[in-house]
């Protein structure tokens, strides 16, 4: 290009200023990459959920139970095809810090119904055999250095304390990356043989396969008018529809991460439209000697917003790198805490684009003010 | 030939009829140039003087079209360039003028190579022609082997040099140089004019340049007063020219 010297030449000049303002892009562009990933980690559930899948609850919250004896009459409403039960078991592995999700599974219909999480047969089947036994997910495998054949224990807090002892069996992975791959199952016998007797044959939640899509809404309506006014009535909704009431609990992130990310693009474009105006401001007897040997107002606009766009582009390239680096780090230090953190490609070019709409806009007035620049003005200023 | 009294048609390269400029400063306003007549053929070189407010250097900028007069024309080489909107007369200046400013005006993290290549970075030359002619420029001011040098590791003398370069790169009609001396010393002050000098004889480039020094004035072929905004006296210098009163 044949401004190429010129427009690298004044990027460089003031070394200290430029790599400031790349460091702001810099951790600006990870932050957003940061924000975007919590962002679809909340809203996987939703992304993921199967449109053929409901999920029953009792009508007061999930935190209470609703009776095993359900499961007959769900499955005798026409459009189900197949029904599931599970229960939360909120232990931890070794100390506090090493949560992550259990749940006590239905091993006949659990491969049916979730058949995005794969076990290979062979696991399954030993799994099937070992009361004791368990399936973990990939990621909490690799988080904790299991293997099959490990003995796991797990402390719980709400079915009477203590640790429990599981035999890991199998280990699943999810279908594409974007699968939980934390959980850890265990057997439904296998629990209800050792918790009080007050928990025994009830359940935290059932999952509902139907036949069609279609059918979702009348199914649940059917659920919930048939436990209507019993002592535990159900609420019943489609699997993303749960997914996104389960993420409200925490407040609305959407909302959190949208003013974060408003916040931040808005500093970082005050931020480096008063370096391009300072910049320009500083060559103002070279703008003007441009314009005078014949560089027309469109050439001088071009070169300050290409610098404004050329510091966009390697400060943004520069804070995807590090998020690049750094999330799959946080993703496993959260683990368990948080869904898995996949910075996807989509969100990279989303960032890039962000950083080049910034250095566009930041340089968009100070170019305008270089443009309109009066050569006879410009030099009796300087 | 050089002629400030002439109001009616002439062949001469700058033709300068009625020209007027005025500035409005606070609710004064303030009578720059009055009724300016002047014809200067290709080849001539001359020096305007004056004191300090004369209009030297608006006279300059209103020739070099990068100001407008408030009445009045200037035509170079037929173009009546008073008229022409700010687009064309941009166009106009790279293809027609050359300026040499006493700061020299060097853009400071460009080599003397790059900052000469300026210009031509307007043109549809390509880079090889481009550095021809750049290379052309630079051995013509002597600065041939100093094209890599960044401006602040060369002398002022040569700063100059690498700025009259840029101005003879793209081989425009005139150069309007503006105390292309101010900042030297007197052996740097010899050197720049002797290398105008050179210019005008052996490359047959017109040049008008402001100057405070009689020195430097008198190397040229004709000195024009102004005083008031008014050329009040013309002198011949050390070449053939007629000269006349203020219009």
């Amino acid at each position: 290009m044949k401004f190429g010297a010129l427009i690298w030449s004044n990027l460089i000049r003031k070394k200290i200023r430029l790599l400031l303002t790349l460091g702001s892009f810099a951790m600006a562009l990870f932050l957003f990459a940061f924000l975007a990933v919590v962002r679809d980690a909340f809203n996987r559930g939703g992304d993921v959920a199967a449109a053929n899948r409901l999920v029953t609850i009792n009508r007061v919250s999930i935190i209470q139970p609703i009776p095993l004896s359900y499961r007959d009459k769900i499955l005798r409403i026409p459009g189900v095809q197949r029904v599931t039960y599970d229960n939360w078991f909120g232990g931890v592995y070794q100390e506090e810090k090493n949560f992550f999700p259990q749940f006590v599974i239905d091993p006949q219909n659990q491969r049916q119904v979730f058949s995005e999480l794969v076990v290979p047969d062979d696991q399954w089947s030993a799994f099937l055999k070992d009361r004791q036994g368990a399936i973990a997910g990939a990621g909490t495998a690799k988080r904790f250095g299991w293997k099959i054949g490990d003995r796991i224990p797990i402390k719980t807090t709400i079915y009477g304390g203590g640790a429990w002892e599981f035999n890991l069996d199998g280990i699943y992975h999810g279908i594409t990356p974007q699968h939980d791959e934390t959980q850890f199952w265990f057997q439904w016998d296998y629990f209800e043989e050792r918790v009080p007797e007050r928990f025994k044959g009830q359940v935290g939640w059932y999952t509902v396969k139907l036949d069609s899509p279609d059918d979702a809404v009348r199914v649940a309506k059917v659920i919930d008018d048939q436990f209507a006014n019993s002592p535990y009535e159900t609420k019943t909704e489609t699997e993303s529809a749960f997914a996104a009431s389960w993420v409200k609990q925490f407040g609305n992130i959407e909302f959190l991460i949208l003013v974060i990310g408003g916040v931040v693009f808005f500093t970082l474009l005050l931020v480096t439209g008063n370096t391009m105006a300072i910049s320009v401001r500083e060559r103002t007897g070279e703008l003007a000697i441009l314009k005078a040997i014949g560089f027309k107002d469109g050439s001088i606009l071009f070169l300050v917003l290409a610098e404004a766009l050329a510091i966009a582009l390697f400060g943004g390239l520069l804070g995807l790198a590090l998020a690049l680096v750094a999330i799959p780090a946080f993703s496993a230090y959260l683990s368990g805490t948080l869904p898995t953190l996949i910075l996807s490609k989509s969100m990279l070019a989303a960032g890039l684009g962000f950083a080049l709409v910034v250095g566009a806009t930041s340089g968009l007035l100070p170019g305008i003010g270089a443009m309109r620049l009066r050569v006879v003005e410009a030099f009796r200023k300087v | 030939m050089v002629s400030v009294n002439n109001n009616g048609n002439s062949s001469a390269l700058i033709q300068v009829r009625g020209l007027n400029k005025t500035y409005r400063r606070g609710g004064e306003q303030i009578q720059v140039l009055q009724g300016l007549n002047l014809d200067v053929d290709k080849g001539d070189f001359v020096a305007f003087m004056g004191p300090s407010g004369s209009g030297k250097t608006t006279l300059l900028n209103l020739l070099g079209g990068i100001d407008v007069p408030t009445s009045g024309t200037v035509s170079v080489a037929g173009d009546e360039i008073t008229h022409m909107s700010s687009g064309k007369l941009t166009e106009w200046r790279a293809r027609h003028v050359g300026f040499v400013f006493q700061m020299y005006n060097l853009v400071p993290v460009l080599t003397a190579m790059q900052n000469v290549e300026l210009p031509l970075l307007l043109t549809r030359l390509s880079r090889s022609a481009r550095r021809e002619h750049v290379e052309a420029a630079l051995a013509i001011v002597g600065l041939r082997d100093r094209g890599s040098h960044l401006p602040r590791q060369l002398s002022g003398g040569q700063e100059q040099r690498v700025a009259i370069a840029r101005a003879i790169v793209s081989d425009p009609a005139f150069l309007l140089c503006d105390e292309p001396t101010g900042d030297l010393d007197r052996k740097s002050a010899d050197e720049i004019m002797a290398l105008i000098e050179e210019l005008v004889s052996k490359h047959n480039k017109t040049v008008l340049m402001v100057t405070h020094d009689p020195l430097v004035a008198a190397r040229a072929h004709m000195v024009l007063h102004l005083e008031k905004g008014v050329l009040v006296e013309a002198s011949k210098s050390n070449a053939g020219a007629s000269a006349g009163g203020a219009a």
